[in-house]
């Protein structure tokens, strides 16, 4: 539990960060609110040579409104994202999917950026990211790009970032008018999702006009349960239509068995999870 | 009688004291093994096994001596002459097999895990670094994992030299169980599985050890003192001496605040010895703290059992007889008293319940995996389960409320003293007392009526609701018995009170407490008995130098035995100061009253002495009776007569939500019966920790390995320790049936609530799903085996239509 020995960098300017990152290469690596990365140190998983701690740089701390979209600063923290007013009004399937990760004390030091970054697809806020649509901004020597969320997630702990970039703003559509729910089904209140469903519904009368699912740890990515979503696209706002949909909510993923779940149970528990999630998104009764 | 009131105002034992302990625990402005340090102090860490089973064929720890900032590295072999093996205290039969268990590997490891080399170094990230620089080859051997596999002839063996992976068989039987089978008219057979615990104190195992002349200030020069995070400091002193042939008398050990154990230290750690032999050898201070990764791999586990189970009765639920055939797993060593935990099961299978026959045969098996030893319980919650889950299951056999089939069969009230059928003597308890209130605060007609309505509605979310009425053993124990049970110590505990000369008092225990609040509730005795205030009394405890003999803490012994001690003492201090009072108020002793810490003569109550006069008196000792030693300070090293037997009813229900597999405990009822209290907040604090550590084997926790024998759930990621979080409120409440063995009439509550909510829970999750035809959950009952069991049971119920 003692990590192998690193260079520290502590930039206060996204800048300086870059900077730093590019000249730590491939062996450098960020440390934003530390609670994945440190572990893997301690455990001797990650030996970077190079810490880049970009926890004192104010600029990505900055949560805004632009336009149709919310832009929130990348280390931002869980706690914040919980708690902000704008993303609760705009982003509320986020603030509620954060609230379920892992403990206060884990929701005071971690950051959204940290989260996504990190790529793990037992993380509650990648599926959610990637229900909402959202864009990622990276910053590195060439300059500013933006990501598509279902362009970021690459693999297994694998985003699109390359080594030299730095995520600094998370971009999310205001979606006030949604309903939305996060299922989370895990063994111990502090524990990762066996299985996760994000779905946010846009209601139209008596019907379900669109429906984005995200699901959490079904794959070596976030994914979408895209046979779902175009099942319920015009469906009945009913018990049977979403139950009749949420069948398909696990077609084409591919969940890992390991000690928490088989991946046939997997697989089970993302139906379920799914029918229970767009029906409370739909404000229909769940039982 | 107005005298009499008044003193029971004014009695501590019974008031719910906070703890003196807590404002400097809690604040963490205290002395942890690892806070302590020592001019010139080296760090060592341990290069252990990455395989179950292998032979080291090549091991060079050359290349890690030359790594920056370390001062040595040691292989097995290197210091095989200075260490002898780690202690067993505990053969349990003439010819158990006893293998070597040296502290570093020599030319096998067993576990994964298994310690190989160590690096001593200047900093502990030094020597952290240092041990990739070990070279070793191994070979590896099969590894030996299945319980029931390993004792077949053509079995791998964990020792090759043993011949067998059969440690011991140990048989305990009464009355003629053949012939209660045959009077049956029901036999019912289960199979149970104790899975592996892994114990998860807070605070992890850490020594520090400073050789002679290089001692911290207070220590004498020319002895070794070892800091180390142990339950045990006494038994540890022994037994370094002997591993390490450090004279006895040559070892000072401290236990400074420990943060809990639950069993797990009590034992004697092959590092505590590294670290004894490496000060030697380098005349430096060593200290080793433990990470949590290796807490999980190297820290004695517990349970880990098969349990085959057999109960006859009779139609109408008369229980005849009950058979016991149990598996133990050892690990791949025996540790201090790994053979000897089912043993303390073997006489609690019976539980509260009368019966004719009873037959229990353990067999102790090795296999490549850490070894197992006492975890809160030790073999108690074993037994309470098999035997409250056995129940539930004959209960529907026999269509009996479970109520109703324990009340038919548990011994009355009027029936105490009882000599069970194992051959305990129960002193006293009230099982009807315990369950009636129990039923009323659950409202359980209530629920019952909820689950049939649910039941019947085919509810997707069933209504499960599950009890036990455990009793335990808790004193451990008259040493006359241990000594029958081949034991190699005994079961009493000294303690000692010395007034002062201002009038304060010291209380000096043998007893050593790791988070149990014994600083706080000796205190209370002691101020009860000699009338002095609770502030006044310091308790002293955890240093062979001054607190030099005890027995230590562990089996829920500390109240009944140490505790009994500490009374005995204090009444003893009484008696002399009496003396010393009569003669100062030139009065016959047996014309004196004592109350609230004064003398005084009958009909004349202001001729008087405070005891704090008398402490004083003794100290000047001007003017003493004749004859009489200048002090009423006292000893008392007491042999308990007869184990305690805490009881109890534990009530709980569960929704099993069957889609998903989720079972959520939805409320918990506690009704226990300690006896007489010392202290009601430490026991409510001492219940809620039990349930919530018997609810965890029942839902959360297991020790995982895969099929090469690596521990797969090595971390607290994996190895899922429910928090408050996950548990319900609980209801918690108490009768009161004094213990009759003691003249505090206490029985103990360390372990009560782990042993009690174990089967309460499984059985409220069986009960839930037993109207789909699923009689059993294995433990934990995770969601998906719960899900599985559902999934198994419509398959039946679809394949017999």
């Amino acid at each position: 539990m003692i990590p192998a020995a690193f260079d520290y960098a502590r930039p206060t300017t996204v800048d300086e960060a870059v900077r730093a990152l590019a000249e730590g290469g491939e062996e450098a690596k960020v440390l934003a609110g530390g609670q994945s990365l440190l572990p893997m140190l301690k455990l001797r998983l990650a030996f970077p040579e190079l810490l880049v701690d970009v926890g004192r740089v104010p600029e990505l701390r900055v949560i805004r409104e632009d336009g149709e979209m919310l832009a929130i600063g990348a280390m931002v923290s869980h706690h914040d994202v919980i708690h902000d007013p704008l993303i609760r009004r705009h982003a509320g399937l986020l603030s509620a999917a954060t609230a379920t990760v892992a403990d206060p004390a884990v929701r005071h030091r971690g950051t959204i950026g940290g989260s996504l970054s990190h790529g793990d697809p037992a993380g509650d806020l990648p599926s959610v990211i990637l229900a909402l649509d959202a864009e990622l901004v990276a910053r590195g020597p060439q300059g500013r790009r933006t990501i598509a969320a279902r362009d970021f997630f690459v693999d297994y702990l694998q985003t699109a970032l390359r080594p030299d970039e730095l995520l600094v703003e998370v971009r999310v559509p205001k979606m006030a008018d949604w309903g939305f729910r996060y299922e989370k089904f895990n063994r111990v209140a502090q524990a990762w999702a066996v299985v996760g469903v994000a779905a946010a519904v846009r209601r139209d009368d008596g019907h379900i006009a669109e429906a984005r699912i995200g699901l959490t740890n079904m794959g070596t990515t976030p994914l979408r349960a895209s046979a779902c979503e175009a099942a319920l696209a015009g469906a009945d706002a009913s018990t049977e239509a979403v139950a009749q949909a949420a069948d398909s909510a696990a077609e084409s993923t591919r969940p890992a068995s390991d000690l928490s779940a088989s991946s046939e149970y997997r697989e089970h528990l993302a139906r379920v999870l799914t029918r229970r999630a767009v029906l409370a998104a739909t404000d229909l009764d769940v039982r | 009688m107005t005298e009499q009131l008044a003193a029971r105002e004014t009695r501590e034992v019974g008031r719910p004291r906070t703890r003196k302990e807590d404002a400097r625990l809690v604040t963490g402005r205290t002395t942890w093994t690892d806070n302590i340090t020592a001019p010139g102090l080296l760090h060592m860490a341990i290069l252990r096994s990455p395989m179950a089973h292998a032979r080291i064929e090549h091991i060079d720890v050359g290349p890690a001596g030359e790594r920056p900032g370390v001062i040595a590295a040691f292989s097995g072999r290197d210091l095989a002459d200075e260490l002898g093996s780690l202690p067993c205290a505990w053969p349990v039969t003439a010819d158990m097999v006893h293998p070597d268990h040296p502290p570093l590997a020599v030319d096998e490891v067993r576990y994964a895990g298994d310690p190989v080399a160590v690096v001593v170094a200047r900093d502990r990230y030094a020597a952290a670094d240092a041990l990739e620089a070990v070279e070793v080859d191994y070979e590896p051997l099969p590894p030996v994992l299945d319980l029931e596999a390993a004792l077949a002839e053509d079995s791998p063996l964990v020792h090759s030299d043993a011949g067998t992976n059969r440690c011991y068989t140990w048989p305990l039987t009464e009355g003629d169980y053949e012939g209660a089978m045959a009077r049956a008219d029901v036999v019912l057979r289960r199979r149970y599985t104790q899975q592996r615990l892994i114990p998860n104190a807070m605070e992890p195992r850490a020594v520090v050890v400073t050789p002679p002349s290089t001692g911290s200030a207070g220590s004498a020069a020319d002895e070794y003192t070892v800091y180390s995070a142990t339950q045990v400091p006494h038994i540890l002193r022994i037994m370094l001496s002997q591993v390490t042939r450090v004279p006895e008398q040559k070892i000072r050990v401290i236990a400074p605040d420990v943060g809990g154990g639950f069993g797990s230290k009590l034992q004697v750690y092959g590092e505590e010895a590294l670290a004894l032999v490496l000060a030697r050898r380098l005349g430096r201070p060593v200290k080793w703290t433990e990470s949590r990764s290796e807490g999980y791999q190297a820290t004695h586990h517990g349970r880990g059992q098969i349990q085959d189970i057999e109960i006859a009765a009779t139609k109408e639920g008369k229980l005849l007889g009950l058979k016991v055939d149990l598996l133990a797993d050892m690990g791949a060593y025996l540790m201090l008293v790994t053979p000897g935990v089912p043993l303390l099961g073997a006489f609690m299978y019976p539980g509260i319940y009368k019966m004719d026959a009873y037959a229990f045969r353990c067999t102790g098996v090795f296999t490549t995996r850490t070894p197992t030893d006492a975890y809160r319980g030790a073999g108690r919650p074993e037994a309470t389960f098999a035997i409250e889950r056995t129940m539930d299951e004959l209960a529907a056999e026999l269509g009996l409320d479970p109520v109703e089939l324990r009340r038919r069969n548990w011994i009355g009230r009027e029936e105490f003293p009882y000599t069970t059928i194992a051959g305990l003597t129960y002193d006293s308890g009230d099982y009807d007392a315990a369950t009636d209130r129990a039923l009323a605060l659950f409202g359980y007609d209530d629920l019952r009526a909820e689950q049939r309505q649910r039941n019947a509605m085919g509810d997707r979310v069933r209504l499960g609701i599950g009890m036990s009425t455990y009793t335990e053993m808790c004193g451990l124990a008259p040493s006359r018995l241990l000594g029958e049970l081949r034991y190699a110590a005994g079961g009493w505990e000294a303690a000692s009170v010395r007034m002062l000369p201002t009038g304060t008092v010291e209380v000096v225990t043998g007893t050593s407490p790791h988070g149990q609040g014994h600083v706080t509730c000796w205190s209370q005795i002691a101020a009860d008995v000699l009338g002095v205030p609770f502030e006044d009394v310091e308790v002293v405890h955890g240093d062979t130098r001054t607190a030099p003999q005890g027995m230590d803490t562990y089996g829920s012994r500390s109240l009944v035995v140490g505790g009994i001690a500490v009374h005995q003492a204090a009444r003893r201090v009484v008696a002399k100061a009496r003396k010393i009072a009569a003669h100062l108020l030139e009065a016959d002793e047996d014309d004196l009253q004592f109350a609230q810490g004064t003398f005084s003569v009958k009909g004349s109550p202001e001729a008087r002495r405070t005891i704090q006069e008398v402490a004083f008196a003794a100290f000047a000792s001007h003017d003493l009776p004749e004859g009489m030693e200048p002090t009423i300070n006292a000893e008392c090293v007491l042999d308990p007569e007869n184990f305690s037997f805490p009881h109890g009813t534990h009530l709980c229900a569960v929704e099993v939500d069957t889609e998903t597999g989720r079972a959520r405990i939805r409320s918990y009822v506690c009704v226990d019966d300690v006896g007489k209290v010392v202290n009601p907040m430490i026991v409510e604090g001492q219940v809620h920790g039990g349930i919530a550590q018997g609810i965890a084997q029942a839902l959360y926790e297991e020790a995982v390995y895969d099929a090469d024998g690596n521990l797969i759930s090595g971390t607290m990621a994996d190895y899922l320790v429910p928090s408050a979080a996950d548990l319900p409120d609980f209801v918690t409440d108490r009768t009161e049936t004094p213990a009759t063995t003691n003249p505090l009439g206490v029985k103990g509550v360390g372990e009560a609530g782990t042993i009690a909510s174990t089967p309460a829970v499984v059985n409220a999750v069986v009960d839930a799903l037993r109207p789909l035809g699923i009689t059993d959950v294995p433990m934990p009952c995770t969601p998906e085996r719960i899900w599985r069991a559902v999934m198994d049971a419509q398959e039946a119920e679809e394949g017999a239509q």
